[in-house]
């Protein structure tokens, strides 16, 4: 059967040699002699490159012609800029007609000023004034310039001089705005890559900072050390030496009052090898013996913590915001530093006013136990007022009282806290405000009514609010009072 | 346009190249010796705080250069003012003030319409309001730190520029970065000039929509990329975009040229997109009546749908504005987060600007305001079309105030502001990274205070110090000597 086969292929093979050998037979060209087989090859050669020119298979792209793209941008419609405008956005700020002091002027009458974070009551001072004056006399008002190119004039530097020094650090940076100095040094100091845990109350300023920096930004529970420890175990895999970690968290949280336990943040710190970044705005000048912020408060050696930033617009009544630290940290700022390189520097007469408020309290400690005492009598005469419960730290200055029981959202819970702020300073001329939270803000903590606590302010002042916010809250709530 | 010559672009690399391998040099011997002496404990286990080559600029580039920036002044940013002169121990590394000043002509402060000093008409009421309202007032806009010269104030701004409404900031860098997330988020898309100012860019990041760039101030090829944006839709999904913002500024504080806004304009209307002007440098400076780059090039304010400005230049003070229809300024007020988280401007600054401006609008009873317009008009022109006859080559457009002086090579940088310096004219230099690698420059910055003696003096002083450097690219145009002696007598 095999040999069969195989005989048939044979001939066959020698049939068709014989039908290639004919024509050419005994053809020599250029001294080659054409055989059969080069027939061959020659034919499946030409089949190969026919093969190769054709296009291969895609299914064919059509791009848009003008017409149909004409005819897209017709039909688009865009949103409009803003959204429809509601009746709680036609709301109007009250309008203060003298100095932001404890006590000001509004459409005429006198009002007992609980929202200016005069901390120090330094609003009104004479010796700040005058300084200002002579300031404004020589330089003008504005620097005209960035810091870069001649807008640093010697005040500029005194005043970073004088804040290290009463600080104890190396050296300072003057920023031009109080919120810009937060949103200038985290990116100037993480990049991609970098690790930062920060608080999930921290303000909009911070969470600008933290979004412009494009690191890994990871929450943990407000003032809760139990989650920041957890979250810094979960996160110690990485190679520690090219990748750079930061704790990021607020002395005195001004969305809740809380204060940060600096002693337990500095061990964790050292024990799993982070940085810390502490935005003092609200604790500067405040907290500790002699007003020196967080870290004078808990005793803690101001080395440990590596960036210091704060905003000058609240105890030393001013305006701008500087950050403080090593010699590298503030030299690399004065470069990288956005809000520094590339923004008009600060107005010499409000950096005139940050001296003189920094010598002020240094002269003047027991300026600090007058509004110690002043926060202690607010606490007295708010602790019992029906429906609503203290929820900021006894020694914040920010005074924060949420509803005992919520409406249920957020935009119920602030219509009801704006018609009790509202009837309070209608009826009684005190000024307080509630919690303001913008649509692009993250923080999640409830929402409540804030009272700014002055050194300035006098008992009188004190027992009126607290009477009257007890008033106003029995007539909202009469069954539980 | 810049127009750079083939060899000053190779001289150029050459000399950064040059300085990069030094860098690199002395940075390879601080490893060795930093890796011989034991490292502190203290930074065991943590990585540096600049890392690698981030600080490399800094450290092995600018520290050479660092006594041409950031110089004290101790008097105002007048026309003349006196600079501090420092000295340094270690090479430049720091530098410490002495009590000595030389008094210079002021060739760099933004101080346009000359309101950067006390003014006579402008101090007094400021310090009427800082006794009345003290330096701040601790508080923020919503709550209490509205006063009745903040609202004075933004009904002047809205009233100057020709808009229903505005609303103002206590810092212009601040204007940008939060009002720009509030008006458009993911979804959205922003198209900006490639040239735009920081606070721009980082405003646009901060807002989470897509960002594209078109080609400085080409409006064919801005109408390009929209139509190719609103064709294709959001990438990946292709969803129609939510709404489009396109970004542009009236002058570029780095080339000193002014935006084309009507051709822009043009393509935005026909594409229904929205439009969003940034006149930081502009506004006050340019235009018959200060009101910007849209009275100089004939735009109805009407057309551009928000305006931004800063105080910060023209009424020599500091803050910013956007001015707008009633709606999203009411919009803004209650949503944007620098009205409800920081402080609000200090209210003898907002007196300076509502004097300032009253001194502009003629309101104040005499002709300064339409003199220093005039003044400053005439001081730019002059300045610029001198400079280019000397050879030098200056980049801007007519009328406007900011003229850079292109130098190239990294060496001339402290060559030109040293060698001014020394002839008491302070001038300001500017290099990567506010400005292309290549592309160094002199930027001058002219003011209405300066008088005719003064410009022709720094005229004198760059000329000379522009052919020491070798800065003169164009030839010269030959002196005309007998039309040169009669324009001295005049």
């Amino acid at each position: 059967m095999a040999s069969a086969v195989v005989n048939i292929a044979t001939a066959a093979l020698d049939w068709v040699a014989v039908a290639f050998d004919a024509p050419f037979a005994g053809a020599v060209v250029f001294g080659v002699h054409i055989n059969g087989h080069l027939v061959a090859e020659v034919l499946l050669i030409a089949v190969l490159l026919f093969q190769l020119t054709r296009k291969s298979y895609k299914p064919p792209k059509k791009p848009l012609t003008e017409k149909e793209i004409d005819d897209l941008c017709e039909e688009w419609v865009p949103e409009p800029l803003h959204p429809p405008i509601t009746k709680e956005m036609k709301v109007e700020p009250p309008t203060i007609e003298s100095a932001a002091g404890p006590h000001t002027i509004i459409e005429g009458k006198e009002v007992v000023n609980f929202a200016s974070a005069n901390y120090l009551g330094l609003i009104g001072n004479e010796n700040i004034i005058d300084s200002c004056v002579a300031s404004l006399e020589k330089y003008g008002v504005g620097s005209c310039s960035s810091r870069v190119f001649y807008g640093t004039t010697n005040d500029h530097i005194d005043c970073e001089t004088r804040i290290a020094k009463f600080m104890s650090t190396p050296d300072s940076i003057l920023y031009s705005y109080g919120i810009s100095a937060i949103f200038s040094v985290i990116p100037a100091f993480c990049k991609k890559g970098d690790i930062i845990v920060a608080d999930e109350g921290v303000h909009w300023g911070v969470q600008n900072g933290l979004h412009l920096s494009r690191s890994t930004v990871v929450y943990f529970k407000h003032n809760d050390m139990a989650s920041l420890e957890s979250t810094l175990e979960k996160l110690t895999n990485k190679k520690a030496e090219k990748v750079r970690r930061y704790i990021v968290v607020e002395a005195l949280y001004q969305n809740s009052g809380q204060i940060a336990p600096l002693n337990s943040i500095v061990r964790l710190k050292e024990k799993y090898h982070f940085r810390v970044i502490l935005e003092e705005s609200h604790s500067f000048g405040v907290l500790g013996n002699t007003g020196r912020g967080l870290t004078e408060h808990y005793g803690i050696p101001i080395e440990k913590i590596d960036i210091i930033t704060a905003g000058m617009g609240n105890a030393l009544a001013t305006d701008g915001g500087f950050c403080t630290g090593s010699g590298r940290v503030v030299d690399h700022q004065r470069l990288n530093g956005s809000g520094y390189v590339f923004s008009a520097s600060l107005p010499p007469y409000l950096a005139n006013a940050a001296i003189a408020a920094v010598n002020y309290l240094e002269d003047n400690p027991s300026v600090l136990t007058v509004l110690r005492r002043n926060i202690s009598l607010v606490w007295e005469g708010l602790s019992d007022v029906p429906g609503l419960t203290m929820a900021s730290d006894p020694l914040s200055p920010i005074v924060i009282l949420k509803l005992k029981n919520s409406t249920g959202s957020l935009k119920s819970d602030l219509e009801l806290l704006n018609k009790i702020v509202e009837r309070v300073l209608v009826e009684d001329s005190i000024l307080i405000v509630s919690t303001k939270r913008s649509v692009l803000d993250k923080c999640r903590l409830p929402v409540g009514i804030r009272l700014f606590v002055s050194a300035g302010h006098n008992e009188s002042d004190i027992k009126k609010v607290s009477e009257s916010l007890r008033r106003v809250a029995c007539e909202n709530w009469p069954d539980i009072a | 346009m810049v127009r750079l010559p083939y060899v000053t672009a190779l001289t150029t690399l050459f000399s950064y190249g040059l300085l990069f391998a030094f860098g690199q040099l002395r940075d390879f011997f601080r490893k060795i010796i930093d890796w011989f002496k034991s490292t502190s404990k203290d930074l065991k286990g943590y990585a540096p705080i600049c890392l690698g080559l981030e600080d490399f600029y800094t450290r092995r580039l600018y520290l050479r250069i660092q006594d041409c920036f950031s110089r004290p002044i101790a008097s105002a940013p007048d026309a003349w003012f006196d600079v501090v002169e420092r000295y340094s121990k270690d090479n430049n590394k720091t530098l410490h003030r002495t009590s000595k000043t030389s008094k210079c002509l002021n060739l760099g402060s933004y101080n346009y319409l000359g309101f950067a000093a006390a003014d006579e008409y402008c101090t007094p009421r400021v310090i009427e309001s800082l006794k009345k309202y003290s330096p701040s007032t601790c508080s923020i806009r919503v709550d209490g730190g509205t006063t009745d010269l903040h609202t004075e104030l933004e009904f002047l701004v809205a009233r100057f520029v020709g808009k229903p409404a505005a609303i103002t900031f206590g810092m212009g860098y601040v204007t940008n970065s939060a009002i720009i997330p509030v008006l458009i988020g993911k979804g959205g898309l922003i198209i900006s000039d490639s040239l735009n100012h920081n606070s721009i860019v980082n405003g646009a990041r901060g807002s989470g929509a897509a960002v594209r760039v078109f080609q400085h101030n080409n409006a064919p090829h801005l109408e390009e990329v929209l139509r190719e944006q609103i064709a294709e839709g959001q990438p990946r999904t292709h969803r129609p975009w939510k709404k489009i913002i396109v970004i542009v500024e009236g002058i570029y504080s780095m080339e000193g040229e002014l935006c084309q806004l009507p051709e822009i304009i043009a393509v935005c209307k026909k594409y229904k997109v929205y439009t969003y002007l940034d006149e930081a440098h502009s506004i006050g400076a340019v235009g018959k009546s200060g009101k910007g780059v849209c009275e100089l090039l004939g735009v109805d304010p009407a057309d551009v749908d928000i305006m931004m400005g800063t105080f910060t230049k023209s009424f020599g003070s500091c803050g910013g504005y956007i001015a707008a229809s009633k709606e999203i300024v009411q919009y803004l007020k209650h949503a944007c987060p620098a009205q409800l988280y920081a402080t609000s401007m200090s209210p003898p600054a907002v007196q300076q600007v509502i004097s300032a401006l009253k001194v502009i609008l003629g309101e104040d009873g005499s002709s300064r305001g339409a003199q220093k317009l005039a003044q400053i008009r005439e001081n730019s022109n002059f300045f610029r079309s001198e400079l280019k006859k000397m050879g030098f080559e200056v980049l801007g457009d007519n009328d406007s105030p900011v003229m850079p002086i292109m130098l190239y090579n990294p060496a001339k940088i402290p060559a030109f502001s040293r060698d001014c310096l020394k002839q008491n004219v302070a001038v300001v230099t500017v290099a990567f990274p506010a400005t292309p690698l290549l592309l160094a420059r002199a930027r001058i910055c002219i003011s209405a205070a300066h008088s005719r003696e003064d410009l022709l003096k720094g005229l004198e002083v760059i000329s000379k110090v522009g052919d020491l450097v070798g800065i003169k690219y164009f030839p010269a145009e030959p002196p005309k000597h007998g039309h040169q002696a009669h324009k001295k007598v005049d």
